[in-house]
């Protein structure tokens, strides 16, 4: 972290330090024409030059990976543990329901609730025909 | 090898140019969409019920299903 490093970053166009430092004899003389006028170097020289300089290109940088898939797979064999975990816990975990989910009492919760009228305007009583006794 | 000069001012003058109009016009239309679409039918809702709400027969009605506790359904 103290030396000079070598970053292929969005945010920072110039890393600390070239891309290659160690130059062979063929670089090290297209490093001395570099520092003539650049109009003689070639396209390929100043490409060669370019790659010397970076590792990847910002496009090469930007290029999309396939981790998504990876993602999405993990995250789905995670939902498929979570529910065999959450069946067992309904059948060995949970304690017996509360009579006030039988089917009885939920049909008295209901007629009492349209008993004492409630919502009668936008909401539940709304629904029900006083008349005909049914829905509506 | 030539490529054109990128813009390299009034990035958020553009910026604004482009989004200001919507972020005003976006917030209007949602607000006229609810006023007309959710609170304009509530009053009307609540208007036509109490148009031909009878206080009385519903009095009685919600009294004989035995559901006050201050008066007890006619028949006790």
């Amino acid at each position: 972290m103290s030396q000079p490093m070598y970053l292929d970053r969005l945010d920072t166009p110039l890393p600390d330090r070239p891309w290659k430092d160690v130059l062979d004899s063929t670089d090290k003389s297209l490093k001395q024409k570099e520092k003539g006028p650049w109009t003689a170097l070639s396209k390929e020289e100043k490409i060669a030059l370019y790659r010397l300089k970076f590792n990847h290109t910002y496009p090469e940088m930007k290029r999309p990976s396939h981790e998504w898939k990876t993602v999405i797979g993990g995250m789905f064999i995670v939902f498929g543990i979570t529910g065999l975990v959450v069946f067992w816990q309904c059948h060995y975990v949970y304690p017996p329901q509360p009579h006030t989910f039988g089917e009885e009492w939920q049909a008295k919760q209901i007629q009492r609730m349209l008993d004492m009228r409630i919502n009668p305007i936008t909401g539940f009583s709304a629904q029900w025909d006083y008349k005909n006794k049914q829905w509506k | 090898m030539s490529l054109a000069k990128p813009a390299m001012r009034g990035l958020l003058g553009k910026r604004l140019r482009f989004h200001l109009p919507i972020a005003f016009a976006l917030p209007l239309v949602a607000a006229a969409a609810f006023k007309y679409g959710v609170t304009e039918p509530r009053k009307q809702a609540y208007a036509n019920f109490y148009k031909q709400y009878d206080t009385t027969a519903e009095f009685n009605n919600i009294r004989e299903a035995g559901v006050f506790e201050s008066v007890r359904p006619t028949g006790k």
